[in-house]
């Protein structure tokens, strides 16, 4: 590698994995350079959340490769420990879709929890930090609330603070907006916008159209656990090449 | 009704209370749920020969008669050579009942915490046990206050049966005055009363502990 080539933040190799004869993932290839977003869509059983949550260890595929940083490797056709497992959570850190909040923890202890406790890093520091974060949110003033007192919005935004918290390498986001109110989802995916616009590398599973095309830096159609389409969000919303694409687009644009 | 042998007998009927009856089910509910903890992990650890284990033991304790229990262990085990005391007996008896009943309790309340709890401490790179510890235990505990509290209701009535095996408790106070005095009715429905009073006591304290608690478990 040449000294001016920058070495991708996220590589995938020939990730699978089954359930008995189901093949939910055949061998997914996909690099995601530092500070690029990729999305990733597809109809419910496509895969495309497997994939998602195989980079950070939550689903386990029976092959392939995950490479993060460069420098780790995660290779899933050996028994994965919890090591590895670990390394792969230090380097990568995921916004849920029902947010999964602590709910027996504040916002400020929901942020600080990983750091303190995992990364054991001094608390005059983290939660310095994780205030500095929420503020970014617009939710300073909420750092003693209990998640069951903010709305999904709310919830959703400290999500996404919690995950920064552990400044990890690579922010991965499982339909993030899927069980927000449609008002709601505005201030998530602002917010997620100035993530991207920051430099944060991001894997994005969304069925957000509008976002992906402003946010994305190329966007993968998975279908039946096969990547099928891929490219830049103008060709690939605009002139799909498949007709498989087509048909997924234009369902998501004309429900009826 | 002989209202003089009601309120001289209160005395010893309620001292019997507080020296026997809410010691012994405090020490043996206490010792109980850390067994209940253990069983519970272990029923759902995934390794079955521990899992068949905790199975075997809950099994055995619901199966089998408290008072049974009781007898095996007091006038049981001295004939294979462990002579143990009333107390101890008694504490060991129904620490390892409330082991089997709570045991049960917890494995359900742990299973009622959604996976993605589980998964939110994975992501912020805790392992399994510190998962359990810090994120699934605490909210678990939550669920577990209703049924765990009419767990500890029951074993204070239950401690009763220690009066079998000369524990000086609460019934063995009334059963010995209600002896002497031949007031069979008067001194046995004083002993319920005295209990039913405990009882509302702890339905009390019960209900506060779940109203106090209820704000912040995951809906």
């Amino acid at each position: 590698m040449s000294p001016t080539e920058v070495a991708p933040v996220l590589g995938v190799s020939g990730l699978s994995k089954s359930f008995g004869d189901h093949e939910v993932l055949r061998s997914i290839d996909l690099t995601v350079d530092r500070g690029k977003v990729l999305v990733l869509i597809g109809p419910s059983g496509s895969g495309k959340t497997t994939v998602l949550r195989s980079l950070n260890g939550l689903e386990q595929p029976d092959g392939g490769t995950v490479t993060v940083g460069g420098d780790f490797v995660l290779d899933f056709s050996g028994k994965v420990g919890a090591k590895q497992l670990a390394a792969l959570r230090d380097r990568s850190a995921m916004v849920f879709q029902h947010y999964n909040l602590f709910p027996h923890k504040t916002v400020l202890e929901n942020v600080t929890e990983g750091p303190l406790v995992v990364q054991r890093r001094p608390r005059a520091e983290v939660e310095a930090e994780a205030l500095a974060l929420l503020d970014r949110v617009g939710l300073a003033d909420k750092r003693g609330a209990y998640p069951f007192e903010l709305s999904g919005g709310q919830q959703q935004r400290v999500g996404i603070v919690r995950a920064l918290a552990l400044r990890p390498q690579l922010l991965l986001f499982d339909e993030p907006t899927s069980s927000l109110d449609p008002e709601l989802v505005g201030d998530v995916l602002t917010v997620m916008k100035e993530l991207a616009d920051d430099g944060w590398t991001m894997v994005v599973v969304t069925h957000e159209l509008t976002f992906a095309r402003q946010v994305a830096d190329e966007v993968l159609f998975l279908d039946g656990g096969v990547i099928v389409e891929r490219g830049a969000p103008q060709q690939l919303f605009t002139a799909p090449r498949e007709e498989r694409t087509k048909q997924f687009l234009n369902r998501l644009l004309f429900p009826f | 009704m002989d209202w003089d042998l009601f309120w001289t007998s209160l005395g010893p009927i309620a001292l019997g209370g507080l020296t026997g009856t809410i010691p012994l089910a405090l020490s043996s509910f206490a010792v109980g749920l850390v067994i209940a903890l253990f069983v519970a992990l272990a029923r759902i650890s995934g390794i079955k020969i521990l899992s068949a284990l905790a199975r075997f033991y809950i099994s055995v304790i619901r199966g089998t008669p408290l008072l049974v229990q009781l007898f095996v262990i007091f006038y049981g085990l001295p004939s294979i050579g462990i002579v143990l005391d009333p107390w101890p007996s008694a504490i060991i008896a129904f620490s390892l009942n409330v082991g089997g009943y709570a045991a049960e309790v917890i494995r359900a309340a742990i299973l009622s915490v959604p996976q993605g709890q589980w998964e939110a401490g994975y992501m912020v790179g805790m392992s399994r046990s510190v998962s359990l510890r810090r994120i699934i235990l605490p909210q678990a505990a939550r669920v577990s206050v209703p049924p765990l509290s009419n767990t500890f209701i029951s074993l204070v009535k239950d401690t009763s049966l220690a009066s079998l095996i000369l524990v000086t408790e609460l019934f063995r106070e009334a059963q010995q005055v209600a002896a002497f005095s031949q007031q069979f009715m008067l001194l046995f429905l004083e002993a319920a009363l005295v209990y039913w009073v405990i009882c509302l006591v702890l339905s009390t304290v019960q209900s506060r502990v779940e109203k106090r608690l209820d704000r912040y478990v995951a809906h």
